[in-house]
This record gives structure tokens, sequence and C-alpha cells, in this order.
């Protein structure tokens, strides 16, 4: 039972982060109905500015780790917000309104550049930083097993969770929510309305790169550990939640993050490490099988 | 700048390698000098580069300079062939690498076909010289892993006797391959491992799998794989509090591993041939490394005698002929930075030395 907890705990953390990079999918699906495949190497961007940022500060003395944590959080989600518009700018704007597949291979292209232009610059070895959230809460102690949840994991998922009730917010409640979610059903009608299309869809684009630089910082803390192909995994497994959940709804992207981490946590603990992505992949499969929209997804109405 | 600078010199081998003088002899140092492996890499090819500027100093090979070209198989099977192939199609006589086995194996079956003599400095899987008289052209001057692992699995029920122990690999060609060694030696003389599991190379999170340590109450973890997932498991263990020791091989053996691992790099161990450092024919070698502001660490002085190794050969017979030379190596013992190596009928080295090395504050050293 200890045991169980201690990797639902584990599974949760990591669900957190494939939750907060499938919500740029998902969003980004929902408004323009690509997939934005470079997402993944926005949130490696992220990751990548959080290890020299930590660096930065560590050589000029920024000590109280609170402070650092923030100020590293606010700096990498302004560059990544940055890369995000710039992606957008770059490789999908001009091909809005061509063929359906024209924005999906850029996307293919745009996410070997970043992951290219990120190996010239940075190198193509690992980068490390040294432990700096560290120490755990231990829950329950029993004879034989401790189940403790470290610093870091609480923090992952508060923040999380934080992110999400104020992104619902955002999209439920204001005006640039209203735009967006009249952009995602007509743009042609909502640009009729006086929305500036191309304003909400860049402004889509930097909040779904602002939740990858969080899940960048959160990895690069949680592991310590980055190098220029990170985005690839966790892109691919964040696109499984997106799918998973339903692509195009929110709660859906963070409820299939959950799921994969989940997924891969019980079946590493009861069955074999080395096939988890196997279990993953296959209950993704399942699930479309009967639920082809995925889990929270509405099924595609054609417009007629 | 270093960028631009580095451009020129690029530009200036490729201008160098359209009119190849007769004169020179064009060698290679294969090696991942990318991805995750990138500081073994580099350890090859510091090493390679500083032999063949000595050499070259000294007059060179058969009074014929030589010319070191740079193969980067990123330790990718499929990459390690391509580069295989380059390096044949430059005319390339003698190839020191490559680092991961599973490099090194797939690529010796291109150099077995075109006649090129590769000296692996650093892959210890015993496939690579197992493969009979085709392959008479591989060797190795490192160790191997049905020997590596078998002195790890000696130390590990030694200082760890009567603990509970796992063993992890990565499921890569060498990582297997040690902890498939250190498993039959554990088995043999009857310790039996908690926990057997693979885990995948690239995977960031190891949480699930210290958990499953923990529950297992493992105190020893004997890990077969390269050093970014053994650093990145020592630290996770750290962070849930689980205090274990973790055993690896020879693919730990660089500074990476411990910047990785942190302050959990302290309980760590591993298996290495001796230190090539420690070497009194080396001393004077390893302060003019240190002067140029590099540690020759790993297999750095590896790689250095693996181009001894061919430039004696190639003098001893004056040719490069491919059976001139394995006929020099198998025949002769030569002096290198590693002090004197032979070979046997297999290309590997006839007198291995695997020691145990403890890492303390970033630093490795002996255990005992």
């Amino acid at each position: 039972m200890e045991y169980f907890l201690q990797q639902t705990i584990n599974g949760i953390t990591l669900g957190a982060v494939y939750g907060l990079i499938a919500i740029g999918y998902t969003m980004v699906y929902g408004i323009v109905g690509m997939i934005n495949f470079a997402h993944g190497e926005i949130y490696m961007i992220g990751a990548f500015i959080a290890v020299i940022a930590f660096t930065l500060l560590g050589m000029m003395g920024v000590t109280w780790v609170p402070a650092a944590v923030l100020i590293v959080l606010v700096t990498a989600m302004l560059f990544t917000a940055a890369y995000g518009w710039a992606v957008e700018r770059i490789a999908y704007r001009p091909l809005r309104g061509s063929f359906r597949l024209a924005p999906l291979i850029s996307a293919i292209g745009m996410s070997i550049f970043l992951q290219n232009y990120v190996q010239l610059l940075q190198g193509a070895r690992v980068k490390s930083i040294q432990p700096i959230v560290t120490g755990a809460i231990p829950l329950i102690e029993t004879g034989h097993f401790q189940v403790a949840v470290t610093y870091i994991q609480i923090l992952i998922v508060t923040l999380t969770i934080a992110l999400m009730i104020s992104f619902s917010l955002l999209i439920t409640r204001t005006r640039f929510g209203r735009a967006q979610r009249a952009c995602e059903q007509d743009q042609t009608m909502a640009a009729l309305l006086g929305i500036d299309v191309d304003r909400t869809i860049s402004m889509t684009f930097m909040i779904g790169a602002i939740l990858a630089a969080v899940a960048g910082v959160m990895v690069t803390l949680y592991y310590g550990v980055v190098d220029f192909f990170i985005g690839f995994q966790a892109g691919i497994k964040a696109f499984a939640a997106a799918v998973l959940g339903g692509i195009g709804s929110l709660p859906g992207a963070m409820l299939g993050g959950f799921l994969i981490g989940l997924v891969e946590a019980y079946w590493s603990a009861y069955f074999s490490i080395e096939y988890k992505d196997i279990a993953t992949f296959s209950i993704l499969i399942l699930v479309l099988i009967f639920r082809p929209s995925g889990l929270l997804g509405r099924p595609d109405v054609e417009k007629v | 700048m270093r960028k631009t600078l580095f451009g020129l010199v690029a530009a200036a081998g490729l201008a160098v390698a359209s009119t190849v003088s007769a004169q020179e002899i064009v060698i290679a140092v294969a090696g991942p000098m990318t991805g995750s492996n990138a500081s073994f890499g580099e350890q090859f090819r510091r090493g390679a580069e500083m032999a063949v500027a000595d050499i070259n100093a000294q007059g060179g090979v058969i009074r014929r300079k030589l010319r070191l070209e740079v193969g980067d198989d990123a330790c990718d099977p499929k990459q390690a062939v391509a580069v295989a192939n380059q390096l044949a199609s430059k005319k390339v006589v003698f190839v020191a690498g490559h680092y991961c086995s599973g490099s090194s194996i797939p690529a010796s079956e291109v150099y077995a076909e075109e006649g090129i003599l590769q000296i692996s400095p650093g892959s210890t899987n015993p496939v690579l010289t197992e493969r009979g008289a085709k392959f008479k052209n591989v060797f190795r001057v490192c160790g191997r892993d049905d020997q590596q692992g078998g002195v790890g699995a000696d130390f590990v029920m030694e200082k760890f006797k009567g603990k509970v122990v796992a063993i992890v690999h990565d499921k890569s060609q060498y990582g297997k391959g040690l902890a498939d060694f250190a498993k039959a030696r554990f088995n043999e003389k009857g310790v039996k491992e908690a926990l057997y599991e693979g885990i995948n190379v690239g995977d960031k999170d190891f949480s699930a799998l210290i958990s499953r340590l923990k529950q297992a109450k493992v105190e020893a973890v004997y890990f077969g794989g390269y050093h970014t997932e053994a650093g990145l498991i020592a630290r996770q263990a750290k962070e849930q509090s689980l205090n274990i020791a973790l055993i690896g091989g020879d693919a730990l053996v660089t500074n990476e591993f411990a910047s990785i691992a942190g302050p959990a790099g302290d309980s760590a161990y591993m298996t290495f041939d001796a230190d090539p450092r420690k070497n009194p024919v080396a001393q004077q070698m390893v302060a003019k490394f240190k002067a140029a502001g590099y540690d020759p660490e790993g297999y750095t002085l590896y790689a250095y005698a693996a181009v001894q190794i061919f430039a004696q050969a190639a003098a001893q017979k004056k040719s490069i002929k491919l059976d001139d030379l394995v006929a020099a190596m198998r025949a002769t013992k030569f002096s290198t930075m590693l002090g004197e190596i032979g070979f046997d009928g297999k290309g590997d080295v006839t007198s291995p030395a695997y020691k145990v090395y403890a890492w303390k504050g970033g630093k490795y050293d002996y255990a005992n």
C-alpha cells in the first residue's frame, strides 16, 4: 500500500509535467487545427534557459532558493514566449489558409531546426546543474517502507494545478478567452466581429510556450540534467497525453497527462520498466479504438 | 569567434583532403563527438590528436606524416556504419575507435571489408574480438566485460557482503552485456539479485525505479550502462532518501558523471583498467596535457596508446598494409603510454588489469 502510494506520487509528478506540455498542443490544435510539432522543442529551450539562468544566478551570488527559482521561471517564460511567437510568425502564419498538411510539415521542419540550433549554440553535451531544491517530507513511515514526497515534487504539482486553474479562468472569464473561443469556432466570423484573429493566435502560441517553459524549468530542477534532445521524447508523450484526453480539450490534456504519468509509474512499479513506453502507447491505442476523439474530446462535427 | 575559427580550420581540412598528398598517412579517431557520451569522444580525440602531433614532431611514421580524421558516431550504431564508410572513402588505413560497443561492432564489419586496422580504445563488449578470422583487423587496448563484470561483482560481494543487490542495465549492447556477466558471477557465487531491470537510454525519470529499489530494500545496485543514466539514478535515489551504492563499469570514467550525480556521486564505484595517469611512463604526458588545460582522464591515454601502437607496428614492418600491421601486432610487445602492451590471437590485450575505483568529491581513485 505504501509502495503504491509512493508510485502514485511519482506518477502524478511526471504527469503534471506531461500535462503542462500537452496544453500547448491541445490549445494550438483547438484554434488553428494543426499539430505544433515544434512544441516539444520549445519546452527543451525552456529547460536550457533555466540551466543558463541558474548558472548565471549562481555566479552572481543569488543563493536564496525561492528568489532564484522565481527569477528563473520569469526569465524562461519571457524568452520561450518570444520563441513561441516567432515560431508561429515565421513557420505557420504564412501558411495559414494553404492546404492542411503544409503547416504540419513546416512544424516538423521547425522542430528539426530548433533542435539543431540549440545543439550548435549550446553544444551536444549533457548539461547539468547541482541539486537546488532538495529535501523531502516523510508522509507515512512504516517499518519497511517510507513514503516521502520531495519539495520539488510538491512544487511541480502545486504550480501545475495553480497554472491550470488560472488558465481555465483566463479562457472562461476574460476578454481574451472569449476572443480565443470565438476564433476556435469560426475565424472568419470572429474577424468580422472585430476580433484581431492574428493577435489571438499569436497569444495562444505564447501562452502554450509559457506553460512549456514552466515544465522545462521544473524538469531542470527535478532531474538537473538537460540536453538538446529532451524535447522529442517529452513532446511525443505530451502529444499522446493530449490525444488521449481528447485533442482540443484543455481538461482533457491535463487528464491525459496525469493518466500517462500514472500508467508509466504503475507499469514500472509492478511489471517491467523496460516496457513502460509500450504500455503507455498500447493504452493510447486502446482508448482511441473505443473513443476515437479521446476521453474528453467532442466528436468532430462536420461544418456545413 | 571560436565557431568561425573552427569553420576555417574545417574548410582548410577539406581543401587539404581534396589534394591529398601521397606523403601523408591518413588515420582516424572515431567516437561520440556529440550526444550524451560526447565527453568520451573528447577523451578519444584529445588523446589521438596529441599522439599524432607527437609522432609528427618526431618525423612521422616511415618518414611520412600522419593526418588525423575525426569521425562522429554519436554512439548510434547506424551513424557508426555511415562514419566507417566515410572514413573508408577517405582512404584511412587505421581507426582508433569506437567508444560504444554497439557502435564498434557494426563499424568493424566495414573496416574488415575495407581492410582497415581498428584498435578500439574503449569498447569492452567481448563480441568485438570473438568473431573469428574474418575480423583479424580488430584489436582493443582495454579489457573485456566478462573480466570487468566479474571484478565488479566480486567487489560487491566482498564490500556489501550479505546485503541486497539489484542489477540494472540500459539494454545497450555494452550495458546489458556487462550486467549479464556480473549477474552470472553473482549467481555462480550463490548471490541472487533482488531485482533485474532494464531501463531506456535517454530517460530522465527514474523515480519509479528508485521506489522499486526501496521496496525491495536494495542496498547495492550493479549498473550496466553509460554515465548519464548512472548519474541520474544516483541523484534521484538520494532525492528519494534511498541510500544505495551504485557500482558501474568503465563507462563512468568521466568527470561528467560526478557533475550529473552531484553529491550523490560519492556513493558510487566503478571498474576500470589501471589508471594510466598513475603509470610512471605517462607522468610527463599527463603534465603535458594538464599544461594544455586538459586532464587526460578515462580513455584519453588509451586513444594515445592506440595511435602509438599503429605507428610502432608500421615502423617495424616499414609498411601500412593491413597484413603487415596485424602480423606485427600479434608478435610484438609495444611500449606505450599504458606501459607494455601485447595482443593475443583474438586481438585482446594479454594483461588486462581491472581495478575498482570509488568516486569522492567529484574525483575517482582506487577503492582500496
